[in-house]
């Protein structure tokens, strides 16, 4: 059984979707929904701890030994990621039946949680799987289920910030798909493994060139890197609740776990920071990304619109990491992809609350909800103030790292602009903050209650685990540099 | 000479690429646009297929006789990629139906300057507050 695991990761989620149909009703397709993903975050417990003791784990696919056959290959950087998706999945659906009961139709449910699935099957498969092409499937499979996820939400708008999404993302993963198909030319494998090994000896070619550009161009479009970030907003913004607060805290991050691992593993750095200019370009978009979209996110009327923005900002600072390209660097940028799961995660699910009781998330309707929602409004400002990095959240403790690193890197200008963007990020909170606490309730409005218990206790789950992990670094920040220094090679 | 007729297949992916991309970028119509997204995912099928092409090669089943065969994995490859192409169409031009439904138009610059217009409805409301 325990040698199977990295298969049952993907296997569950995948297998219990059609199993909903059966069920039909609800309520029960909800628990076993929460069940399937409960038993995908246990199993990525067990991965991950394997993978701390004992090292890679390589799982042939139906007995046919790699590189022929399709390897899964768990290492801490994937075990890791794997585990944030699916921890992050099972807290949200705790919510889910509540949120969803006033924002999709009730025959529309069990659907909801057949794509749901879907897509947490996507995600993960992208992260476990040891082999190019699958990651193509696996993002495609994740992809098409996030598009009609983001079209069950309730405004006509969200039909067509799936639309869109829908063009940008197939654009995206026919991107992706030109790279593979380079890389194999060039190759003539598919293993990741064995790609890693092959790619070096023909680096030097233009076709490797071309194919490493579409790749990551594709994945940028995936991961929402400033200029090509466009369809996020809207799609965030008109998505139900419970679909926001899942996608915000894992699917951009899996396009992280992609780039990552082409550009270090399999290209490596040599390639992807010596020949090519990667290091400036990430570096000035990465910034860019921050200013430009914390700047946007002051201006939103929506607070999702806001927390969107700063989605697209807070990539800006997982890419500058990404784009020291030492050691410290990278796990500034490990860090920062759990932290902001945790933080972005909360920060939904607490809208989703909002919406549920308010019937809308404009910043007008925020008026007085820190009376009337005692429970819930702190819950934004303490995932709030670990978004601008106040020390003894996990904002501060990413932000730290990244600074650290850049000074380590000498780049001093770099820290200080980092720190300069903090400021940014206190402005939107505050926004909130004010008209929440210090504004009277609107008229016809001052009876809103607070959030039901299903609400309350996974967003504090996700709150208190905000404060536990930015005390406590011990278990994420071992587990992010020991990531970080597999990737470089150096056995810690 | 020999660059453009040895090599005229991938002429062809990359003039049917262009192609495919500009139609998604430059019409409104929303159909189109899906017309683009498939012209533009045929080109990379005809890529995979061309690189799996073995010069003097046959189809990939065997035979008595015959040494040389095309290799089959790019085919295999690239019918996964068909299949997701096809979803992809098949929820393209749902979406598209519940738009005209919910929009009463498909055409790209309507259904935005409906939405903004929806936008600044909603800012006119809050200014009072």
């Amino acid at each position: 059984m325990l040698a199977h695991l990295p298969i049952l990761q993907v296997i569950v989620p995948l297998m219990a979707a059609p199993a909903c149909l059966i069920l039909r009703r609800p309520q029960l397709v909800w628990m076993f929904t929460l069940l399937a993903s409960a038993l995908a975050f246990i199993i990525s417990i067990l991965l991950l701890q394997q993978v701390m003791q004992t090292g890679t784990i390589s799982y042939e696919l139906g007995g046919w030994s790699p590189p022929w056959g399709i390897e899964y290959r768990i290492d801490k950087l994937n075990a890791f990621i794997a585990l944030i998706i699916s921890g992050v999945s099972t807290v949200v659906l705790l919510a889910a039946q509540t949120s969803i009961e006033k924002e999709i139709p009730q025959d529309k449910h069990t659907l909801f949680y057949i794509l749901y699935l879907l897509s947490l099957t996507g995600m993960l498969g992208i992260v476990t799987t040891g082999d190019a092409f699958n990651v193509f499937v696996f993002l495609e499979i994740s992809s098409l289920s996030a598009y009609s996820l983001i079209a069950l939400g309730r405004d006509r708008r969200a039909l067509w910030a799936s639309f869109q999404y829908l063009i940008m993302g197939t654009i995206g993963a026919t991107f992706i798909l030109i790279g593979i198909g380079l890389m194999y030319q060039m190759t003539g494998t598919l293993n990741m493994a064995d790609l890693a090994t092959r790619l070096p000896e023909v680096a030097e070619t233009r076709t490797v060139t071309t194919a490493y550009v579409f790749f990551i161009v594709g994945v940028c479009l995936k991961l929402a890197l400033f200029p090509l970030h466009l369809w996020l907003p809207n799609a965030y913004a008109h998505a139900p609740s419970i679909v926001t607060a899942f996608f915000a805290a894992t699917s951009t991050k899996v396009a992280a776990y992609l780039l990552i691992r082409f550009t270090f593993s399999i290209f490596g750095v040599s390639f992807s920071f010596t020949t090519l200019p990667m290091e400036t370009l990430f570096l000035g978009l990465g910034l860019l990304g921050i200013f430009v979209a914390s700047t946007v996110a002051i201006y939103q009327d929506n607070i999702k619109h806001v927390f969107a923005y700063s989605s697209v900002a807070q990539i800006g600072y997982m890419i500058v990491g990404f784009s020291m390209s030492t050691n410290a660097g990278l796990s500034a940028m490990l860090l920062h992809v759990f932290n902001h799961a945790l933080m972005k995660g909360a920060l939904f699910l607490a809208l989703g609350a909002v919406l549920y009781r308010v019937g809308s998330t404009q910043l007008r309707d925020f008026q007085g909800l820190g009376r009337q929602m005692p429970l819930t409004m702190p819950a934004i400002v303490l995932a709030g103030l670990s978004l601008i990095g106040v020390p003894l959240t996990v904002g501060f403790v990413s932000k730290w790292y990244l600074v650290v690193a850049a000074i380590e890197k000498g780049w001093w200008p770099v820290a200080g602009l980092v720190l300069l963007a903090s400021l940014l990020a206190v402005v939107y909170v505050w926004r909130i903050v004010e008209t929440a606490y210090f504004k009277a309730p609107v008229v016809g409005k001052e009876l809103v209650q607070e959030a039901p218990m299903t609400f309350l206790i996974p967003v504090w789950i996700l709150v208190s685990a905000n404060v536990y992990f930015g005390i406590d670094t011990r278990i994420s920040v071992d587990i992010a540099t020991a990531a970080a220094q597999s990737l470089f090679g150096v056995v810690p | 000479m020999s660059m453009i007729l040895g090599l005229y297949n991938y002429w062809i992916v990359i003039v049917l690429m262009m192609i495919g991309f500009y139609i998604i970028i430059a019409h409104g119509h929303l159909i189109k646009k899906i017309v683009g997204l498939n012209i533009f995912q045929t080109s990379v099928f005809i890529f995979y297929i061309s690189l799996g092409k073995v010069e003097g090669g046959t189809a990939p089943i065997w035979q008595e006789g015959i040494l040389l065969y095309s290799n089959p994995l790019p085919h295999v490859l690239i019918l996964t990629a068909i299949v997701v192409g096809i979803a992809t169409t098949a929820l393209g031009l749902a979406l598209t139906i519940r738009l005209k439904e919910a929009y009463g138009t498909i055409d790209e610059d309507e259904i935005q300057a409906m939405d903004n217009q929806a936008m600044d409805n909603q800012d006119k409301e809050s200014k009072p507050c």
